[in-house]
């Protein structure tokens, strides 16, 4: 009897054995990079140390092993936590604003700056093109002031 | 006034408002505060032994109103806040056809066992040392109390000390639903 249940469990492992799928333990890194850790402040499944990231991270190997994709891992954190588990936001929807908005801004500030320095620069060029129009009586005055200034 | 005039009066200070906005926003959301995808889906099923020794499975509890505590010895002050107000709620409850469930996540036994031999809960308690059943809960913190009702299905996510208004609320809410 003992000797059929040690058996019947040997099959039983092997079977498990079989079944499970290879982990990678890179993939388990790679995924729990990817994931918030639930109890930290901005920190990654991967890099924390706390009891929790380890419990997640032996989860993502659990379901590694039992053939579930990176996909289908991430799917599975989503589902519990919702997209707030995902340290970096999907980049569809509203989250895509996030990815593209700083790039319009620094665009638009780059356009913004460049508009600027070509009317700056081109002020004082023009000013130098018109000179001020002085009167005949002016200029006869300026000339009779500088002149009095040489002969002091 | 010359465009660049127009844009040094007005538009520089005008940029501030959006800013403003997003600030004031900002301030006024608890960024602890995250709202649950579970709520109105299935309760993920789970078995687990109690520190009594017997099993205990949700799928066997169905038809009932199910309130599910994760806790731990080491949550002070809101854990050993709220331990009296559901073993209040449970006995109150429990003959109404409520069932309290305590798991006990990212504890050791010993301290575990203390804890529930201060507050003389008479409720089951299961420990959870894998974890996967406080992530199957989407829990990221201690304690939160899940509301289940007779349909098996989540109701109420509570983050936080439960307390006695609160527990009432939902248990006379889900009580007199059909099931």
């Amino acid at each position: 009897m003992k000797r059929a249940l040690a058996a019947g469990w040997l099959v039983l492992a092997g079977l498990g054995l079989a079944a499970a799928v290879p982990v990678n333990e890179d993939t388990v890194l790679e995924i729990g990079a990817q994931l918030r850790c639930v109890v930290c402040q901005n920190l990654s499944v991967a890099d924390s140390p706390s009891e929790t990231a380890r419990q997640m991270r032996e989860i993502i190997r659990e379901r590694l092993a039992a053939g579930d994709s990176p996909e289908q891992v991430m799917a599975y954190f989503v589902e519990k936590y919702g997209l707030w588990i995902l340290l970096s936001p999907p980049k569809q929807g509203f989250n895509l604003l996030v990815w593209v908005v700083p790039f319009i801004a620094l665009g638009a500030g780059l356009v913004f700056v460049v508009v600027l320095i070509r009317r700056w620069s081109r002020r004082p060029g023009a000013a130098a093109a018109k000179p001020p129009r002085v009167d005949a009586a002016t200029r006869a005055r300026i000339h009779r002031e500088m002149d009095e200034m040489d002969h002091r | 006034m010359s465009p660049g005039r127009v844009l040094t009066r007005w538009l520089i200070p005008l940029a501030v408002v959006p800013l403003l906005v997003l600030l004031g926003y900002g301030f006024r959301t608890d960024p602890k505060v995250i709202p649950s995808p579970l709520i109105d889906r299935p309760a993920a099923p789970f078995t687990l032994k109690t520190f009594d020794g017997s099993p205990i499975a949700l799928t066997a509890l169905r038809g009932k109103v199910v309130v599910v505590n994760f806790w731990a010895s080491w949550c002070y002050p809101a854990c050993y806040e709220e331990a009296p107000v559901l073993e209040r709620g449970w006995r109150a409850y429990k003959d109404r056809g409520l069932v309290m469930v305590g798991i006990n996540i990212q504890d050791k036994e010993a301290p575990a066992r203390k804890f529930l031999a201060q507050f003389g809960h008479t409720f089951p308690n299961a420990p959870d040392p894998a974890g996967r059943v406080s992530v199957d809960y989407g829990v990221y913190g201690v304690p939160e109390t899940f509301f289940i009702d007779r349909d098996g299905r989540v109701r109420y996510k509570h983050v936080g000390a439960v307390t006695d208004e609160i527990f009432k609320a939902q248990a006379e809410k889900l009580l007199g639903e059909r099931p």
